[in-house]
């Protein structure tokens, strides 16, 4: 019997498989079949602190616009008493995900503001999610903010949170730090139980027919694991927090690479996007053939096995080695 | 007993009692009174309980006929049954008001008493409405203030259980209905205290019942029906008494005491007025101020009207009344006089004790909301100090004609020195209204003051003034008329500075505050010169604030409501200023925090960002300014305009005397050119080398702002030096220059234009052929280059394609610069029809917004050509809109055929080749019917020299010989609901009517409530758990009757198709049915984009396009013509883009799931239904 089990922060997982975040999360059946699928568990959909306030904000522009100006129609809504915003019926679904499934749940958010990451956070606890996923997602514009003062920020962000709630709490990294390592380190310090490599920024693209700047949300492909595969296994051992890989994991050859690299977990969204919910039991498939046909008896046994501290060339992780690989190309072209 | 007090105006809180003391509640919205219906749907929808336990079943019914009908079926059955009205609404319930009356049934109608349309509609308040039922039976209990409005809903309910008369419990159409005030609340103990539930029982026992079968409604024979109808007697004779215990009982648990007829003032008065109403408040206050000053006078309220107890009333007189003035707030031509006036001479006549009848006389006062001061209850007395009393008078207006009007001294004032009076002019929906509301309620809920607010809004839908009256003091507030002696004044909107004389109602020593972007001292050289001298002579307090920056800075757009009403506390310390502004926070959480901390985040932030920003100007004690008043119409106006519609606008519309105004409702046309509004902050600027010229903006804008000219480039000589021309590009057009012109200040500034327009700068894609720029640096620049646009000749209709676009929009629009709102989706359909036939058309305008930006004074959109010619438009009513344009068209349609005959008749005289051309005329286009204009002319001066009676009839008839068309427009309240009856019928009839439904969803006029073209899942008022069922197809319906033409468009997706379905129905000799997608305001959506909200809706199916054209079929062709394809988005996209689908995710999400679902499945089996419909074998008779 192979084991597939894993311990990811702190809860004990029936497999390395994790949903990440991605609309497959946004109802509780959605939940319920990722794990009739073998999800080990599930992050589910990011809560982005700014579209909710654009979302208070338009409905207060919306109830008001137009109102208290002609006698006859001096409003043109009715006033609920309540509304649940979308912050509260991710709580909701929160509670009743945790009332249905047994896998962990954890909650993925993106704030904007310090003080609204810990006080969504608190929310999120008291909701009974397992865990937190910060998303650390900005683009930086304003060239008066140095690079170190926006490292600082996302490290005060993660402390603050962690501080402040008693789940555990991961980090969704991007990968554009000028020193990745450090920053690992740095998060690693102020108590972050995983580190979630890499981030994928969704891109504007150009639309050459309607000439319009438009968001085009584009999955991601096998070719994008190698970032993230890079990082794990150069972190693998230097930290304490688990490494959790993301972008590019489509098959279970990927999540093998994953985990012979160092992933704790490995999460899928695009593949199960492209695929369904049950894709992820192909996956597991896949992973637990190639297991039996090279011999692994668990997980445990394959993590890190080729991370840059078990690997036979640890500088082809490094610089080294991508000078080489560009050489080796330029050689096989000519 | 402790007993809250609320701040809330007269429909909450009569509606919090009705609500409480019902189970089924029939609705239908009619201002003033639809809050009424709101309130309880909105409660309903939240699952509130009434008195007894249960959620009150509120059902909207298609008109106040139906609901009263609903109402009348329900009390048979047994339940305790409302419904809220005014105005024509009560008027539509008559029939079941004598059936309910006559069948002894206890029943309250809550009413917001209104005017009737007459000459002329009004929305406001006067007795006109109750006055027109009083013989129906029911009881009339009126109430005076905002407390009383709730306290007589529950008596009044108390009263027709044990009567078994039914009851209608009227008060002041927005005087009280929407007067804000603090008043002490009923408990749900009083109510059950007052109700006895024995009568309830009752009641139910005599319903309806299979149990206990009988029979009620019977067909009664000269033997027996006047006995029968005699057999009630007793029930009115015992219902006085049991009103005066309902409101004795209400005593001695609430210890407020009221009487059927309630006398205050001197016990030993001379002189008495009679009356009943808010008015009743006024008088009170003036005869405690004569009596302090010596007089002997007193006031009679009249509480119960009817049934009326003569004893009663005479009793409540004191003995020593000599002269009794009697006011109505009605009027009733050709009568002895008004009803209360005629009822109080019966009855003193009858019951008068005394030993000399005292003297009555009779007044008009107060209609259409007109206001009644203390000044005018003073002229009242004082006619009564007359040796011989004017009679049949009016008080108020200035009535040159039939000479009834007392004269007023204005300067007569009671207001007492312990009230804060403070006046607000603010723009229609920047946030002043909602922040003095807001003011009310801190001041009204946290200090032992009273407090009243009063609203007025403009006649224009949008972007208009609005002044906010508010008074707080420490007693009891009886003053239902507009401050003219403020303390404190504010403008919260600096462009009405040279436009408005608002420092009229300040007093000396008051204090003045403006919204500007000056700072305190820059802000003295930028007033007019009026203005400084009213802050110099009454030694004012100037305080200026940029409110707009504060609430920039805040994250509040510009919403400047928190940021004003910060600066009035500060000023104005009616409360400390600590104690204020932590209650305006604390307020600030109780409004905002359900929406979100965001938005409670801004307003805190705009608290804490206004005091610093508050300045004090140090007043110099010279006038300098030489800015003078802008006039409010141009001098070059014709003098109607300048002498009566301008007064209106210049807000003096109150000092206009009778003669000034037409005999019977009668306006000229063409009246809003001469009301520049300014109210575009950017608008749109055309740049004619990126422009295609396909005259796509000119056919969208919704004020006709856009305009599109193709004309020899000869006459461009004396251009002014901006204005832009270049050659047509159309092929047609070779040789001719080509113009789009915009009118600086009419437009809105709704940015419509630049969204539709297709030809984007192909170097700075953010840059199109039309592009948003602010107004006022070339506001004179464009204006002369406006004013020499309108020089220019008009495009030659008979050179103008109709069927493409790019030509068609260089017709004349004979609709222009309406009161719409900003970016109005339904005025481009109207323009259209102006442009395309307006020169020929007649229209009849269901009541409506179509109606109210169409026909609201001061100034109407209507105009006419350089010919004279024009739309000639009338609005009858909102439930017969289709007969009456069916009238129209039965009478245009008889003297054509008249003239056709007298043509025949006269053939000889005026020649047989005239007659044949007149008679024959095909009349298809724009040049035959030119011709037969020409050939009409001709006959015309034939005839003038024919000296017969049949020519002089042809010459009265002779237009009727070229083509007219009926327009018959209205909104889906008509078509859906109140007037499907009739429009069904005239569909049927086979007349040559086209019918056009400014199909926007809701019933957009009274507040965007459900209607039966509401699209399912939508939130809407009357709907506010979301509309369950799915919309109705109106045009399935026309299609069945086969000889209708029927089309739906929407513009914004197919302007095309929509030009064309325009010109086939009106060419089509048959009734027309166009249903055109109007986006609105009441959608929530933004107004700016909404063309692609029409996109959107097509392109999900939504909203599907087609024509039904009857005469394919005669060519053996499938009439049906689908014009959208299938549904190629989820539906789901559509419904994400508007507020009213999106709200009801956020309030309920799980009916939002499921309603959403199934508004999909009715999308595809429309679809399915319509495609098999469009493509089905089709051959002649529909073999």
């Amino acid at each position: 019997m192979l084991d597939l089990t894993t311990t990811y922060m702190g809860y004990k997982l029936r497999s390395p498989l994790v949903a990440s975040a991605s609309p497959l999360s946004e109802t509780v059946d959605g939940i319920k079949r990722l794990e009739d699928a073998g999800a080990g568990a599930v992050v589910m959909f990011s809560l982005f602190e700014e579209q909710l306030k654009l979302e208070q904000l338009a409905l207060d522009h919306y109830l008001t616009y137009g109102t208290e100006s002609y006698a006859e129609a001096l409003s043109y809504f009715p006033e609920p008493q309540d509304f649940k915003t979308t912050s509260e019926g991710y709580l909701e679904l929160i509670r009743k995900a945790k009332e249905s499934v047994e896998i962990p749940i954890f909650a993925s958010l993106n704030g904007t503001t310090p003080e609204k990451w810990v006080s969504y956070a608190q929310k999120i606890e008291e909701a009974g999610a397992d865990g937190l996923e910060l998303n650390l997602y900005s683009i930086p514009t304003d060239p008066e903010i140095t690079g170190a003062e926006i490292e600082q920020h996302d490290i005060d962000v993660v402390n603050a949170v962690r501080r402040s709630i008693s789940i555990p709490v991961a980090v969704k990294l991007s990968p554009y730090f000028s020193n990745m390592a450090n920053m690992a380190k740095r998060f690693d310090e102020v108590g972050a139980s995983s580190l979630v490599l890499f981030n994928r920024f969704y891109q504007p693209d150009i639309d050459v027919e309607t000439l319009e700047v438009r968001p085009n949300l584009l999955l991601s492909t096998p070719q994008a694991q190698r970032l993230p595969m890079r990082w794990i296994a150069i972190l693998y051992g230097r930290i304490h927090a688990d490494l959790a890989a993301t972008g590019g994991v489509h098959s279970g050859m990927d999540v093998v690479k994953m985990l012979l690299a160092g992933a704790t977990v490995t999460m899928m969204a695009s593949a199960l996007l492209k695929h369904g919910h049950s894709y992820l039991s192909t996956i597991e498939h896949e992973l637990l053939a190639w297991m039996t046909e090279y011999e692994y008896v668990s997980v445990a046994e394959m993590r890190g096995a080729l991370s840059q501290q078990h690997a036979e060339d640890p500088a082809a992780y490094e610089r080294a080695q991508y000078m080489k690989a560009l050489t080796y190309y330029r050689a096989v072209k000519s | 007993m402790a007993r809250d007090f609320m701040t809330l105006d007269g429909n909450e809180a009569v509606a919090r009692v009705a609500y409480k003391l019902n189970e089924v509640i029939a609705i239908y919205p009619i201002t003033p009174s639809s809050a009424m219906g709101e309130w309880s749907d909105e409660w309903a929808a939240s699952s509130q309980p009434n008195l007894w336990g249960t959620v009150p079943t509120v059902v909207e019914l298609q008109s106040e006929a139906g609901a009263a009908g609903t109402v009348h079926g329900a009390l048979q059955a047994g339940s305790l049954t409302t419904t809220f009205t005014a105005s024509q609404g009560l008027l539509l319930m008559i029939p079941n008001m004598y059936k309910i009356a006559g069948e002894l049934t206890p029943a309250v109608f809550h009413v917001a008493a209104r005017s009737l349309a007459a000459q002329g509609l009004s929305i406001f308040g006067d007795h006109s409405d109750v006055m027109a039922v009083r013989a129906t039976g029911w009881g009339l209990l009126s109430s005076a203030s905002v407390q009383e409005a709730q306290d007589f809903a529950l008596i009044a309910q108390a009263t027709t259980l044990k009567a078994r008369v039914p009851f209608i419990h009227f008060f002041d159409g927005f005087r009280t209905s929407h007067e804000v005030a603090k008043i002490q609340l009923l408990t749900d103990d009083d109510l059950r205290a007052m109700i006895d539930d024995e009568l309830i029982f009752a009641h139910h026992n005599r319903a309806l019942s299979p149990e206990n079968p009988f029979i009620r409604g019977t067909a009664q024979n000269p033997d027996v029906y006047f006995q029968a109808r005699e057999t009630v007697n007793p029930f009115y004779a015992s219902c006085p008494d049991i009103v005066q215990g309902a409101m004795d009982k209400f005593a001695e648990i609430t210890g407020r005491q009221y009487h059927l007829y309630e006398y205050h003032g001197a016990p030993d008065a001379t002189r008495v007025i009679v009356l009943m109403g808010s008015g009743v408040e006024t008088v009170h206050e003036v005869v405690n101020t004569l009596n302090a000053r010596g007089e002997n006078v007193g006031v009679l309220k009249v509480r119960l009207y009817r049934p009326l107890d003569m004893a009663r009333f005479a009793r409540a007189l004191p003995e020593s009344v000599k002269k009794i003035a009697v006011l109505d707030r009605t009027k009733e031509p050709g009568s002895a006089g008004e009803p209360l006036y005629v009822d109080t001479i019966t009855a003193l006549h009858e019951a008068w004790e005394g030993d000399t009848l005292p003297t009555v006389v009779g007044g008009r006062y107060g209609l259409s909301s007109k206001e009644f001061t203390p000044a005018m209850v003073k002229a009242v007395f004082d006619n009564l100090d007359q040796a011989k009393p004017k009679n049949h008078f009016t008080v108020g207006i200035n009535d040159d004609v039939s000479h009834t009007s007392l004269e007023v001294d204005e300067s007569f004032s009671i207001e007492p020195d312990n009230v804060v009076r403070a006046v607000f002019y603010g723009l229609g929906s920047d946030g002043t209204v909602g922040a003095n509301k807001n003011s009310i309620k801190i001041i009204g809920e946290n200090t032992p003051n009273y407090a009243q607010g009063y609203f007025v809004y403009d006649s224009k839908k949008s972007g208009s003034m609005t002044v906010s009256h508010l008074r707080f003091g420490p007693n009891p507030i009886r003053a239902p008329y507009l401050i003219t002696e403020a303390n404190f004044v504010a403008c919260h909107q600096p462009t009405f500075l040279d436009r408005f004389d608002m420092l009229r109602e300040a007093v000396p020593g008051g204090v003045f505050l403006l919204n500007s972007v000056y700072g305190p001292d820059e802000i003295w050289d930028h007033l007019p010169r009026a203005m400084q001298e009213q802050i110099i002579g009454k030694k004012l307090r100037l305080f200026v604030i940029d409110a707009y920056k504060v609430a920039k800075a805040s994250g509040m757009g510009g919403r400047i409501n928190t940021v004003m009403q910060v600066c009035f506390f500060a000023i104005s310390g009616v409360l400390p200023r600590e104690e204020a502004i932590s209650e305006i926070k604390h307020s600030i959480e109780k409004t905002y925090g359900k929406k979100g901390d965001e938005v409670v985040a801004r307003n805190l932030r705009a608290v804490d960002n206004t005091i610093e920003n508050l300045f004090e100007v140090a007043v110099p004690e010279s006038i300098s300014s030489k800015i003078e008043m802008i006039p409010v119409v141009p001098d070059y106006a014709p003098e109607f305009v300048r002498n009566v519609l301008g007064q209106m606008i210049a807000r003096r519309g109150d000092d206009l005397p009778v003669s000034a105004l037409p005999i019977d409702g009668t306006y000229p046309s063409g009246t809003t050119q001469y009301e520049k509004r300014n109210l575009a902050q950017e608008i749109p600027v055309w740049d004619p080398e990126i422009c295609i010229q396909c005259g796509k903006c000119a056919l969208v804008c919704p004020h006709a702002v856009i305009r599109i000219k193709a004309y020899d480039g000869a006459v461009l000589q004396d251009a002014p030096p901006t204005f832009k021309a270049v050659p047509a590009r159309d092929t047609e057009w070779a040789g001719m220059q080509y113009t789009i012109q915009v009118s600086p200040e009419d437009c809105t500034g709704c940015g419509i234009c630049v969204d539709v327009c297709p030809a984007k700068n192909k170097s700075k894609l953010n840059l199109k052929a039309l592009n948003m720029r602010p107004q006022p640096p070339i506001r004179e620049q464009e204006n002369s280059n406006w004013d020499y646009f309108l020089k220019l000749p008009e495009t030659d209709r008979r050179n103008i394609k109709i069927s493409s676009v790019r030509q068609q929009q260089a017709q004349q629009p004979l609709f222009e610069f309406s009161g719409a709102c900003s970016g109005c989706g339904e005025t481009p359909y109207i323009k259209l029809i102006t442009q395309l036939f307006g020169d020929r058309t007649v229209i009849a305008n269901a009541t409506g917004c179509s109606s109210i930006y169409g026909g609201n004074l001061p100034t109407t959109p209507y105009t006419h050509n350089a010919e004279g010619r024009g739309p000639a438009w009338a609005n009858s009513l909102f439930e017969d809109n289709a007969e009456f344009g069916y009238g129209m068209r039965v009478a245009l349609d008889k003297q054509a055929e008249q003239a056709a005959e007298l043509v025949k008749l006269l053939s000889a005289d005026i020649g047989s080749m005239l007659a044949t051309k007149l008679l024959t005329a095909d009349q298809s286009n724009e040049a035959a019917i030119y011709e037969q204009r020409e050939h009409v002319a001709q006959l015309k001066n034939k005839l003038e020299h024919i000296d017969k009676p049949e020519a002089k009839r042809l010459l009265q008839l002779a237009d009727a010989l070229v083509k007219r068309n009926v327009w018959i427009v209205g909104g889906d309240g008509w078509a859906y609901d109140i007037g499907f009856g009739g429009l069904d019928h005239v569909l049927a009839s086979g007349r040559n009517v086209n019918v056009l439904v400014l199909d926007t969803e809701v019933y957009s006029n009274t507040g965007g409530q459900a209607s039966k073209s509401t699209p399912r899942a939508a939130v809407a008022k009357f709907a506010a758990g979301g509309k369950p069922a799915a919309k109705k197809d109106l045009g399935l319906i026309a299609m069945s009757y086969g000889n209708v033409y029927v089309a739906r468009v929407a513009m914004g997706a197919k302007d095309d198709q929509t030009l064309r379905a325009f010109i086939e129905a009106e060419a089509y000799d048959g009734p027309s049915l166009i249903i055109a997608y109007s986006h609105c305001i009441a959608h929530g959506i933004e107004m700016k984009t909404a063309l692609k909200n029409q996109k959107a809706a097509v392109d999900t199916g939504q909203w599907l396009l087609y024509r039904y054209h009857p005469e394919r079929e005669d060519r053996g062709e499938n009439p049906l013509m689908l014009d959208s394809r299938a549904p190629k988005v989820p539906l789901r996209e559509y419904l994400q883009m508007e507020n009213r689908f999106k709200m009801l995710e956020l309030t309920k999400p799980e009916v939002a799931a499921q309603l959403f679902e199934e508004a999909q499945g009715d999308v595809n089996t429309r679809w399915a239904l319509y495609e098999y419909l469009a493509s089905r074998p089709y051959a002649p008779n529909g073999n």
